[in-house]
């Protein structure tokens, strides 16, 4: 076993175990760290592909914004176990129909070769200064420039439309406006009334 | 300075091939090379974090002394070594660690151990980590890897958890309440960051740092160094990575007046010193990032043409932190602390549409002969 296979099977090995973890662990805090250390192993596989870029946006992405926000929202949420079991039955059905459409789809992955897919070879060693980063913009802004954009406008109209959610007025909540608090003077909010002394008897 | 180091280099050469003797009389011709390039990497990793965190230590002081002054107090300037006088305050920073380290570390109750004692080393494996490629000399940079800029901020990225974890695994209302803040002011604050970085790797026309200082190279020193152009991206970046390191005016994580000591209030000893460790690194990687991406790096401040002053030298980016560093303090004696909500309405309505504009001006100028930064 070479260097790189027994860094492969290690990471290989966290990965399944932290997956497995995010999916048995009681906690749901101790299940989205779980899914942090997923992540985290399998940004560390990419870069063994030789695929840098990828690794590095999966950290930065997932790892860096949006377990944090998961984490935010999980620990503040009061989750009850007892209530969540309560539709297990009714969603068992579901969850059945997709665990089985997940393992047919492993099947044909793995077991390609039973069904006439042959393996691609192994792609030929690339030079010290081959940049994944500079290869991955250059296809992504000429040749797949529509997709991308397209991905984009999608992305955009999520954002607006996220934000829009929260464009509702409530009547409870208590809103500043810093251009009205920095324009106030002080004749608005002080008046000095002068007023003669009190007479000594 | 070459001429100053050469016994030292010398000495170096001479424990390095005594060093290659016995591991390959160990390990045999085969698994030598790659057994000493284990070990070089980890002694270079040592050469790095060593004075880092004498550094941090003696940026602790600094920060007492440099606020005391601003105050008109004195500042620590009792403890000495071997009870000379005049060096009075100097051993502070080392009475300070001793003390952390044989203090007891309490774990509350209620509280998840593992968790708790997780949340420190989290807190300080990026600090430490994202040095591995930050230039401090043409050559002397640990992995000279093309991503660099990338590989910084997805490791920065990480510090929150620290943070985060610290704040749950307390199983305190205050550490929480920190934890809370300090979440949603990292990420706001990280998206304005990231805005500024893209800037600079637009200017550089790299991702790679040493590639980012070399883009700064010119003949007129300070007025070729990127805060010129990037102006509205330097201050974004310096404010936004006060905010990321929960420095004072940003220090609701903290916020010791509302919240005690925010997330770290149940740490004590040496898992509280951790946190405090992780910070002034923090400190110090911010403000060297400053440098390298901004100011020039190793680059001189005076005209090429200069003899001696105008030359490239590690030295010049060693002033260049301190100064950046001190900015930090200076910061931290002058501005009352930020309104929670003043800090998100800074982040998310100042910083990211400034940040955004500048890209765009920036793209665009850069299409004119008005650019004048090409390497």
């Amino acid at each position: 076993m070479t260097f790189n296979e027994f860094v492969f099977y290690l990471f290989a090995a966290i990965l399944v175990f932290a997956a497995l973890r995010v999916i048995t662990a009681r906690n749901p805090v101790h299940a989205a760290l779980f899914l942090v250390l997923a992540f985290a192993t399998s940004a560390g596989i990419w870069i063994q592909l030789q695929a840098e870029f990828l690794a590095i946006a999966l950290v930065l992405v997932y790892v860096g914004a949006v377990m944090v926000l998961f984490l935010f929202v999980v620990m503040m949420l009061d989750i009850n176990m007892t209530r969540l079991r309560e539709g297990f039955a009714a969603y068992l059905s579901l969850g059945a129909l997709v665990a089985l459409v997940l393992v047919v789809e492993m099947v044909i992955v793995l077991g390609g070769q039973y069904f006439g897919l042959t393996g691609s070879p192994p792609p030929p060693p690339l030079p010290a200064d081959y940049s994944n980063t500079r290869e991955l913009g250059r296809l992504v802004y000429t040749d797949y420039v529509y997709p991308f954009e397209i991905a984009a406008v999608i992305l955009l109209v999520a954002i607006v439309a996220a934000i829009a959610l929260t464009l509702r007025r409530r009547k409870e909540t208590k809103y500043q406006d810093p251009a009205r608090q920095i324009a106030v003077r002080r004749k608005d909010r002080v008046r000095i009334v002068k007023m003669p002394a009190e007479k000594r008897d | 300075m070459s001429g100053v180091l050469q016994p030292f280099v010398s000495l170096g050469h001479w424990a390095w091939g005594l060093l290659v003797t016995i591991v390959v009389w160990i390990f045999g011709h085969d698994l030598a090379p790659s057994v000493l390039y284990a070990i070089k990497v980890l002694l270079l990793i040592i050469c790095i974090v060593a004075p880092l965190m004498v550094a941090v230590a003696y940026l602790t002081l600094w920060e007492r002394k440099l606020i005391g002054w601003m105050q008109v107090r004195i500042g620590p300037n009792r403890v000495t070594f071997f009870g000379i006088r005049w060096l009075g305050g100097l051993a502070q920073p080392i009475a300070d660690g001793l003390k952390l380290l044989v203090k007891e570390i309490i774990v509350p109750a209620g509280a998840n151990k593992f968790l708790f004692l997780l949340a420190p080393v989290m807190a300080i494996m990026p600090a430490l980590a994202a040095w591995a490629v930050v230039p401090f000399d043409p050559e002397l940079v640990l992995a000279n890897i093309d991503a660099s800029l990338l590989y910084i901020m997805a490791v920065t990225s990480m510090g929150v958890y620290g943070i985060i974890i610290a704040g749950w695994a307390s199983n305190s209302k205050y550490a929480f309440l920190g934890a809370m803040r300090s979440a949603a002011q990292i990420v706001s604050y990280e998206l304005a960051m990231g805005f500024a970085l893209v800037g600079v790797l637009m200017a550089a026309q790299s991702l790679n740092l040493v590639e980012v200082v070399r883009g700064q190279q010119g003949s007129y020193g300070f007025l070729n160094w990127f805060w010129i152009p990037l102006f509205p991206l330097f201050l974004t970046y310096l404010i936004a990575g006060i905010a990321e390191t929960n420095r004072a005016p940003f220090d609701v994580a903290e916020g010791e007046s509302e919240i005690v000591a925010g997330f770290h209030v149940e740490y004590s000893g040496m898992t509280f010193a951790v946190f405090f460790l992780a910070e002034y690194a923090n400190m110090i990687l911010v403000s060297t990032l400053c440098s390298v991406m901004f100011l020039g790096g190793w680059l001189s401040p005076f005209p090429a043409s200069w003899p001696v002053l105008g030359a490239p030298n590690f030295l010049w980016l060693l002033v260049k932190v301190f100064l950046v560093v001190s900015t930090f303090l200076w910061f931290r004696a002058t501005f009352p602390r930020y309104r929670y909500d003043q800090i998100m309405r800074l982040g998310w309505k100042v910083f990211i549409p400034v940040a955004l504009t500048w890209i765009v001006v920036l793209g665009a100028w850069m299409q004119t002969p008005l650019w004048v930064w090409w390497k």
